[in-house]
């Protein structure tokens, strides 16, 4: 009896089935063969990298002394669901908080503006930086309060409260960061400013990672492997800094109240000794919990303390610029050591004239630079502007040019600290664009006195005296001495020379000397140093800037200083000596009684500036 | 025709339950993958009572018990006991309503002690062997209505009954059962009906609101009148093989569709769906005369269809907007690519996605899934199954699995033809198609090709009253293929 119509249809019943298993094969394909991007959603899904961070490399004096460190601090966390039978007024009690405030944290922390990436499964900050008290407490009471954890971090610790600029800052990376390099990640920390920022490859340190296997609800499962992929941190390089901490606390402590800056170089390795601008500030104060009321304060203070004005300041240099025209003179044969120029109160030309003290008349290179005479180095750039092998005032203008930039002007000299500027020195077509194509010497004549168009920084005025002191070379001045298992920048290692003969400075600092020991410069005449020192008062818009070059000892100089203090009147009074000070400080170890004494003089004295931002 | 134990053994379908064991154990060793915990280590005991995978072991003896049970009752007798079975498991799904424990919403399941059971799987073999019956009878006619609308009826009931029990994809699985009465020589419309209901919904919703390149008309309006010219002119010609009405609507749908297109691009920019309505106009028509002039009676059915279709077009965003409920809609739009919702109802069919295709072709290896492991997949030792399996075993591992399951269901398709009667024929078919449409839609579901509709995959998913229920079904047809008459 069997009924055999439409058993064709078997056969279409069979073709349904194998359609549908054809289709899935394909979208199994396309699944699991011809798509990789399964793999890796599967993999962020399931991993979770917990990064382990490394401690951040510490920083030493060039003495080994102990200057940047890093300190614990305890942050308070919880896992919202692990929460159970919380004593609230208790756990207040122990972090010393109101309930209010506790009812505002967790308010915050559940705020998903505030915290995108909140969940009950996970850990959440609650407090952060608790003081060690408090986290005494709290930890002996920890099992009180289920669900809640310390997490251990590191902040900055600083020895002695000094040279903040030059140390820098630590602040979380913003998004520019990330997107400039992909180590970091939200909620990183970098160094954005000073040697934090510019040594921060080498003090960072590595990150380690461990690989965790992570559930659908974010909790922790275990570790991947047993920890096979997971890679340890490697703690950040130690930086040797060239920087001697007692002359750097001596400095601020001279400039205390007053606006300048101290910068000292040791002339044969272009190490800082040391690099003061006042005012100063604690770096203490930018780190833990008070740091952004401290950095508000800092940055809205009028005198700008968070300002390096040793390498951000442009100052004009005022008569210490005059070295480097006696050098070029020379070189260019302008002159010779014998050459004099009459000076009857200053450089008269035509109807133009340009003051100067009165001294004795005509004066050669020698006394020109101890008397400070501004005749004769004015004088002297308009005999060079007139020589006839430049071929005219625009061309030796430019040769002017080329020796100032020999000698580190003009441009940033490329020290290893962040936002250095790199002053003014002026050429031929700046004055063309100012004044047509007829100026002459005269018209210029105040850049061979250091004023005029003419302004430095304090660090390229301390690097003239160190160039002046190794007669004609100097290496680019740097702060980090040694980097831990690594090498610092081969540009800090190789000399540079001036377009300058080592004769020529030989007869510049014969001038120098001469300053010190019948000059200009007689307060800074202590016996058994050998100090060459130049003055310079800075004419400005109010009262004229103290200003002083020198370098110590003459024949065998182990440091090369220049001394700026705003509105401090002629070079002598505060310049020579502060200068002085620093000097044998350095070179004898400490200070004479007497100079003890004149050392707290000079740090009570107090220039008013006035109430405008400066 | 009594025989004896020893002679059943030899006329059993051994490849069928060489393919059953296989299926099971697999099964089995994909439930042990997916409950294992990714931080036990040493050696799990996967028959420990405490775990799924050791009650699901229990149930599985349970059940191959119950299946040689099932193979020592002859034939005539499952024949003869259909209506009381039948009416009994009806009575028992009735029953659940009322007393079942309510779990997530559904109220399916009845506990008797530590063990639940669902009686909507029972009312499955109970179906079949009723649908059978019915159908094997010597005067039962599928193109006389009243038995049509009876077989329909056996149908229809379990399905009231599970949807009652807030069960609706279970309740879908009955509809698999209509495969059965197109085999038996039902006419192939419904089929076709339900294709093109499926390709109509797709398209009108899918590209309701996307116009056609050139001209202001919405593809999702546009492309139905065209595939409903397609397919009415392709009935015309195939089925009702009237050649001549075949070669007339051919040309002018053809004709009339292409210069209204040129038209309303090159000459005047003008609404074509116009067109296309007056066409489909004309088509009904057209049909409906042939029939008085040329006796062509089948071309009332294309007529019909082609009315329906229409509505059943329009009806579409009436119900997409206005009948589902929004977690329907949300799943529909999701599934078409509408919407992307990958923490809401798009969250389960993209863990599983991220989970098959991070398989890649050889796996990760057996208790070596991640994403199964760590929960990201929900359901993943029941309806999600198939997604260790993805992601343990690879690409090769899936494609053994359900190359085995598509055996299976051949096999018992060739087993279904070769039966002398039409009871044991239309059982064979009822249970493959039961099967089928379990592995359609569960594995359609898993690889994000199908909405999300709860049913397990057979002998796969965890669950004792599912294994135990398919097993069942399956060891009754091997006895009733046991003692066909040679």
């Amino acid at each position: 009896m069997k009924d055999n119509s439409y058993e064709s249809r078997k056969y279409i019943l069979s073709g349904i089935v194998l359609l549908i298993f054809i289709t899935y094969i394909t979208q199994l394909f396309s699944l699991q063969i011809s798509n990789d991007e399964y793999k890796s959603k599967a993999d962020s899904n399931a991993f979770y990298k917990k990064t382990i961070y490394p401690s951040r490399g510490q920083m030493y004096d060039r003495n080994g002394e102990l200057l940047v460190y890093n300190k614990p601090a305890y942050d308070i966390t919880f896992v919202p669901r692990e929460i159970k039978g919380l004593d609230t007024l208790e756990l207040c009690k122990t972090l010393n908080i109101t309930l209010e405030e506790f009812g505002a944290r967790m308010e915050r922390v559940r705020n998903k503006k505030h915290n995108p990436g909140f969940s009950n499964y996970t850990e959440q900050v609650f407090m952060t930086q608790i003081p060690m008290e408090d986290f005494a407490v709290f930890q002996e009471k920890n099992f009180l309060f289920k669900g809640f954890y310390i997490r251990k971090r590191y902040v900055r610790q600083y020895n002695h409260g000094v040279a903040g600029v030059l140390f820098g800052d630590i602040g979380e990376v913003s998004q520019r960061h990330i997107d400039k390099d992909s180590y970091y990640q939200r909620g990183d920390y970098i160094g954005t400013q000073g040697l934090e920022a510019s040594y921060e490859k080498q003090l960072r340190g590595e990150k380690g990672t461990e690989v965790l296997l992570r559930d659908a609800h974010g909790r922790i499962q275990g570790k991947y492997q047993e920890g096979a992929l997971d890679t340890p941190a490697v703690r950040g390089k130690n930086l040797t800094l060239s920087l001697d901490i007692e002359l750097q606390m001596l400095g601020e402590h001279l400039l205390k109240n007053k606006i300048g800056s101290i910068v000292a170089i040791e002339p044969e390795s272009g190490e800082i000794l040391c690099m003061v601008s006042s005012p100063s500030y604690d770096p203490t104060l930018l780190t833990g919990r008070d740091r952004g009321k401290n950095h508000k304060a800092l940055s809205s203070d009028k005198n700008k303390p968070l300002l390096n004005r040793a390498i951000m300041g442009t100052y004009p240099p005022g008569s210490t610029f005059k070295t480097s025209q006696a050098a070029m003179f020379l070189e260019e044969g302008v002159v010779t050591p014998q050459t004099a120029f009459p000076c009857h109160g200053g450089f008269i030309f035509n109807k133009f004239k340009l003051g100067c003290h009165a001294h004795s008349s005509p004066t050669a290179l020698k006394e020109a630079i101890g008397t400070s005479c501004n005749a004769y180095f004015c004088w002297g750039l308009h005999k060079m502007f007139g020589m006839s092998k430049y071929g005219g005032t625009k061309a030796a203008m430019n040769v002017w040019r080329d020796y100032m930039v020999s000698m580190g002007f003009g441009y940033a000299l490329g020290v290893d600290l962040p936002g250095e500027v790199r002053g003014m020195i002026p050429n031929a077509e700046y004055y063309t664009r100012h004044y047509g194509n007829y100026w002459r010497a005269v018209t210029v004549i105040s850049i061979s006195i250091g004023q005029g168009e003419v302004t430095l920084t304090p660090l390229q005025i301390a690097n003239l005296g160190a160039t002046i002191a190794n007669r004609g070379k100097y290496i680019i001045p740097h702060i980090v001495k040694e980097v831990e298992n690594d090498t610092i920048a081969s540009k800090y290692l190789t000399p540079k020379s001036t377009m300058v003969s080592a004769a020529s400075y030989e007869e510049v600092i014969k001038g120098m000397r001469h300053a010190v020991i019948d000059g200009t410069c007689r307060a800074a005449n202590i016996p058994g140093l050998d100090i060459c020192g130049k003055t310079g008062t800075a004419e400005n818009k109010g009262k004229d800037h103290s200003v002083f070059l020198g370098f110590a000892p003459m024949d065998a100089p182990k440091i090369a200083i220049s001394v700026y203090v705003e509105n401090g009147g002629f070079g002598a009074e505060y310049g020579v000596p502060i200068g002085a000070l620093m000097m044998e400080k350095y070179l004898t170890g400490s200070l004479s009684e007497e100079s003890e004494k004149k050392a707290e003089t000079i740090s009570k004295k107090k220039i008013y500036y006035g109430k405008d931002e400066r | 025709m009594e025989r004896t134990r020893d002679s059943i053994i030899k006329r059993i379908d051994w490849w069928t339950i060489v393919l059953f064991a296989l299926l099971a154990t697999m099964g089995w060793l994909a439930i042990c993958g997916s409950t294992h915990s990714y931080i036990d280590t040493g050696i799990a005991d996967f028959f420990n009572q405490g775990e799924r995978s050791g009650k699901q072991a229990m149930w599985m003896g349970i059940s191959l018990f119950a299946g040689f049970i099932m193979m020592c009752i002859p034939k005539h007798t499952y024949r003869n006991l259909s209506p009381i079975i039948y009416a009994a498991t009806m009575l028992l799904g009735l029953v659940t309503i009322f007393i079942a424990t309510d779990i997530k919403g559904s109220r399916s399941w009845i506990s008797a002690g530590s063990i639940r059971i669902q009686p909507a799987e029972f009312m499955k073999f109970a179906t079949a062997l009723m649908l059978s019956a019915f159908i094997g009878r010597r005067e039962f006619k599928i193109s006389n209505n009243e038995d049509f609308l009876k077989a329909v009826g056996i149908i229809l009931l379990p399905m009231i009954i599970i949807m009652a029990q807030k069960e609706t994809g279970s309740a879908l699985v009955y509809l698999a059962l209509f495969l059965v009465l197109y085999r038996e020589g039902m006419t192939g419309i419904f089929l076709l009906a339900a294709v093109s209901a499926i390709i109509y919904f797709v398209v009108g919703i899918k590209y309701d609101s996307e116009l056609m390149s050139k001209l202001p008309v919405s593809i999702g309006q546009y492309a139905p009148t065209i595939i409903i010219q397609i397919i009415s002119i392709a009935v015309v010609k195939f089925w009702c093989k009237n050649n001549k009405t075949f070669t007339v609507l051919l040309t002018t749908n053809a004709l009339m569709t292409l210069c209204s297109y040129w038209v309303a691009i090159y000459l005047v920019e003008f609404n074509i769906m116009t067109v296309q309505y007056l066409l489909l106009a004309f088509n009904v028509i057209y049909l409906l005369l042939q029939i008085r002039l040329r006796k062509e009676k089948r071309n009332i059915w294309v007529a019909i269809y082609i009315i329906g279709a229409i509505a059943f077009n329009y009806s579409c965003n009436y119900v997409m907007h206005n009948v589902l409920k929004p977690h329907q809609k949300v799943r529909i739009e999701v599934l078409l690519g509408l919407k992307e919702e990958l923490n809401g109802a798009g969250y389960n069919v993209h863990q599983s996605k991220i989970a098959i295709g991070s398989g890649g072709v050889f796996g990760k290896g057996f208790l070596n899934g991640t994403q199964t492991k760590l929960n990201y997949v929900p359901e993943q030792d029941t309806d999600f199954i198939f997604c260790t399996i993805g992601e343990e075993q690879g690409f090769v591992g899936s494609v053994f699995v359900m190359t085995m399951f598509i055996f299976f269901i051949l096999r018992i398709i060739h087993l279904a033809e070769r039966q002398n009667d039409r009871f044991a024929r239309a059982y064979g078919y009822a249970i493959a198609s039961i099967f089928f449409l379990h592995f359609t839609i569960n594995i359609g579901m898993v690889l994000g090709l199908v909405p999300v509709i709860g049913i397990p995959l057979p002998f796969f998913s965890y669950g004792g009253s599912s294994f135990l229920g398919f097993t069942i079904l399956l060891s009754i047809f091997l006895r009733i293929d046991a003692d066909r008459e040679r």
